[in-house]
């Protein structure tokens, strides 16, 4: 353990809530001084919580921090940034039609009265510039035009712009390329050597195990796991993914992955050479009944879009899709439903969800409970109430909004949509992101008996382990192409990696 | 739950009655007066049942006014040419009906956002009724349509206009249809989530269409009985009316943002806006002074709601 003088943040016992939800309930936290801490968890463990405390966006209830032995209680933000903190969110914080320079230097505009300093600009941005090592970075280009990776290392020249002695990076990799992302970790090294302490967060445990030295696992808004991260051939480094999912998740890794045993029947849908408008490319797979068929791969792969191409939502350029005995060049989700095939949606408010529409109307929208096209209000409220109990969820009445819901229970709703027209093709894009633990628990359990009744699931996930715990097979989807489906047994969590990011390196 | 979403506008259709009943206890409370009311919101209620469906799916229309104006000339015409009452006012309807499915047609076949598309349907039709008019007035004899817009009927037993009954059954109906049909429902959820109601293969173009054919259809019975209130056949008439229309609705409790709204708020909201006229009207309150009133009320009107439904989530 690191001698105190060593330390450059401290937080401890930090508690916040909002109204009854505890989102954290005694948080330790400790990141050297030129060190890399992975801040690992669940959605709604906590982290971004914490991170916003950290950064002053939110006062907590109970706690205290240290920022190299002072204590550090940003105002807000601004403050925290002034004393050294700075935040590269998810979803990019920049304007995309100013310049890299201007998004630098955005909202600390080196001026003399009111005028800016071009000159005096142009040195800082050049230096943060050189802090990054240099990359292919021009001042005067703009943000719009540059690859997600490089807008990623503008942030990073931002933070560094205020010289920043603490960065927090919030899963930085999920839509970054093999090259893209190795260089992320080299500017990452480069910072440490400078002494600049990082967090980082996210829930790949390869990237984990590459860029960091330290961790911390989060969940129910405590600190439940930490620890040093084990080099690479440590006796204990085999180990170290199920270490971290199963203190993520709170169970041991069959609890949390399910098993129902089930055996794969005849082919159900066979994608044949189907390309998109942009993506995907000429993508083939056969999906059998009973079977579950995870699909892997960066964010922008085209996952997504290979669902959508299938379903009729995007529009198909070439290729067939064969489901049903019916082979066609794509048809509209109308005709999908009626062949048996449902989507579930990765975007749950956008898309997923009419959330101002009842409970019972969105979860029979696809096939009402009608007759002669008026619909009968008991029957519509026992289809809902049967699929409920299935799922176990909980609700006061059918003709609650659907948006009143937790996550989760959203989540369960858009599923039991597809349940209700008891399709035998389930494609399904990210089931489980940003609902909790219990949940997702409940649908992969929920999948492995669909699959046992015969049902065919093509799982698209970008987060392995659940790929990993739950699929017969898995195909790697990279720029578009995707790869031979393989059984589960046959890959590992870095095979999958390797797979997601090798094409992507071209 | 629906009956509480009636509660907001039907307090505020008493609290202004009850404003012009105490500062004119005589007159307006006379039944010739209450009459007049009822007949008065005829055009607006007939258009608002119509703008309900649009204003639920997230639409606009801003046709109607020009509409009206249009069926009215048709309606007349047809009589001047010796059709008969009933197929010179089916011809006036069909000729709003027309114009909706127009403007389905374009807002879903041209991806063109509906305020533009109707904003252009609302000069075309205006300019067709002049044309078709001459730019005058067509004189026609009624025959016994005019008794439909009469104040005090002559089947003294029908209290009110026959018009304001034929307005209060289709409301009855249209609530069905927007409330327990399938249409209904997939109305709502385009109007919610039109992304939701695609991957749920509801054929969005096709409700879209159907829903601004049934708006134009109400603005065209609309424009009948403002012929039959007039007995001419008037292409001035009903200028800026779409805007009646559409507060009518909002003050009824619709989101212009879709998927919430109600055709029994619309119509309270209609009463709402013709109360007010005839109030300002019997207090000898300037014309401008109501615009602004009616200005105020609406702006009140979304405001309330707005707090109401941030309280709910």
């Amino acid at each position: 353990m690191a001698s105190p003088a060593q330390i450059r943040l401290r937080m401890r016992g930090i508690e916040k809530s909002f109204g009854p939800v505890h989102a954290l309930a005694g948080v330790d936290l400790d990141v050297a001084a030129g060190g890399v801490h992975a801040l690992i968890g669940e959605n709604g463990a906590g982290k971004s919580t914490l991170m916003k405390v950290l950064s002053g966006a939110h006062q907590p209830d109970a706690g205290a921090m240290t920022l190299d032995d002072a204590p550090y209680r940003p105002s807000g933000p601004l403050d925290a940034r002034r004393r050294g903190v700075a935040m590269i969110y998810q979803e990019l914080a920049l304007a995309p039609h100013l310049t890299v320079e201007q998004n630098i230097v955005l909202g600390r505009e080196p001026a003399t009265g009111g005028v800016v300093d071009r000159h005096a600009m142009r040195r800082a941005v050049n230096e943060a510039l050189a802090r990054l090592g240099d990359p292919e970075l021009h001042p005067s280009d703009r943000v719009a035009d540059l690859p997600p990776g490089l807008r990623q290392l503008v942030e990073v020249a931002r933070a560094l712009f205020g010289d920043a002695r603490v960065v927090v990076m919030d899963e930085p990799t999920s839509s970054l390329s093999r090259a893209e992302t190795e260089r992320l970790f080299e500017v990452i090294d480069r910072l440490r050597a400078r002494g600049v302490s990082v967090i980082y967060i996210s829930h790949v445990i390869e990237d984990v195990r590459r860029v960091a030295q330290r961790y911390t696992v989060l969940r129910d808004g405590r600190s439940v796991a930490d620890g040093d991260v084990p080099a690479a051939g440590a006796p204990e480094a085999d180990s170290f993914g199920a270490t971290v999912i199963e203190a993520m998740a709170g169970r041991r890794l069959d609890a949390v992955y399910p098993r129902v045993p089930h055996e794969p029947g005849e082919v159900v849908l066979e994608i044949d050479a189907l390309s998109g408008a942009r993506l995907p490319r000429a993508a083939s797979l056969a999906l059998r009944r009973g079977e579950i068929l995870g699909i892997a791969g960066l964010v922008g792969a085209g996952r997504t879009e290979l669902l959508r191409a299938i379903f009729g939502l995007d529009p198909v350029r070439e290729g067939r899709v064969r489901v049903a005995g019916v082979s066609d060049a794509g048809a509209p989700p109308r005709d999908r439903w009626r062949q048996g095939m449902g989507l579930l949606s990765e975007d749950r408010a956008r898309e997923g969800l009419a959330l101002g529409l009842s409970i019972a109307d969105n979860l029979t929208l696809s096939r009402p409970a009608a007759r002669l096209g008026i619909v009968s209000r008991s029957d519509r409220d026992r289809a809902t109430r049967a699929l409920a109990d299935r799922l176990s969820l909980r609700f006061r009445d059918c003709a609650q909004p659907v948006g009143q819901l937790s996550g989760g229970n959203q989540q369960k709703i858009a599923l039991a949509r597809l349940l209700h027209h008891n399709v035998d093709v389930l494609l399904f894009d990210e089931p489980t992101r940003g609902i909790d633990v219990g949940a997702k628990a409940d649908i992969y359990q929920l999948m492995g008996e669909l699959a046992a009744r015969g049902k065919a699931i093509l799982f698209v996930s970008s987060y392995l382990p659940e790929l990993l715990g739950v699929c017969d097979r898995i195909a790697v989807m990279s720029r578009g192409h995707l790869g031979p489906a393989r059984p589960t047994t046959d890959w590992s969590e870095s095979s999958l990696i390797e797979a997601a990011t090798s094409v992507a390196h071209g | 739950m629906r009956i509480a979403s009636l509660l907001g506008p039907l307090i505020g259709l008493v609290l202004v009655s009850a404003f012009f009943a105490v500062l004119e206890p005589d007159t307006f409370l006379s039944t010739y007066n209450l009459q007049t009311i009822a007949a008065q919101t005829v055009i607006v209620g007939l258009g608002a049942i119509g703008m309900t469906f649009v204003i639920v799916s997230a639409g606009i229309d801003l046709s109607p006014g020009s509409v009206i104006a249009l069926a009215s000339v048709v309606t007349a015409l047809a009589l001047r040419d010796g059709w008969s009452p009933s197929m010179s006012a089916l011809a006036g309807v069909a000729s709003g009906a027309a114009f909706g499915l127009v403007n389905g047609a374009l807002i879903t076949g041209l991806r063109v956002v509906p305020f533009i598309v109707t904003l252009g349907t609302m000069g075309i039709a205006r300019g067709m009724a002049t044309w078709l008019a001459g730019e005058q007035k067509i004189d026609a004899p009624p025959h016994w349509l005019a008794s439909v817009m009469e104040k005090t009927p002559s089947h003294a037993w029908l209290l009110v206009a026959p018009g304001t009954w034929i307005m209060f059954g289709l409301a009855v109906v249209a609530g069905f249809v927007l409330t327990r049909t399938v249409f209904g429902v997939q109305t709502y959820a385009i109007g919610s989530n039109e992304s939701t109601a695609r991957l749920c293969g509801v054929r969005v173009p096709r409700v879209k269409i159907i829903i601004y054919t049934l708006a134009g259809l109400f603005a065209g019975l609309a424009g009948v009985m403002q012929y039959a209130r007039l007995t001419v056949g008037d292409p001035t008439t009903a200028l800026g009316k779409e805007l009646d229309i559409i507060a009518a609705v909002v003050i009824g409790g619709a989101s212009l943002e879709g998927g919430v709204g109600g055709i029994g708020g619309s119509i309270i909201g209609a009463f709402l806006m013709s109360v007010l006229a005839d109030g300002c009207t019997l207090t000898g309150v300037p014309n401008y002074v109501q615009e602004i009133v009616i200005g105020t009320i609406i702006v009140v009107a979304v405001a309330v709601d707005r707090v109401r439904s941030r309280r709910r989530a």
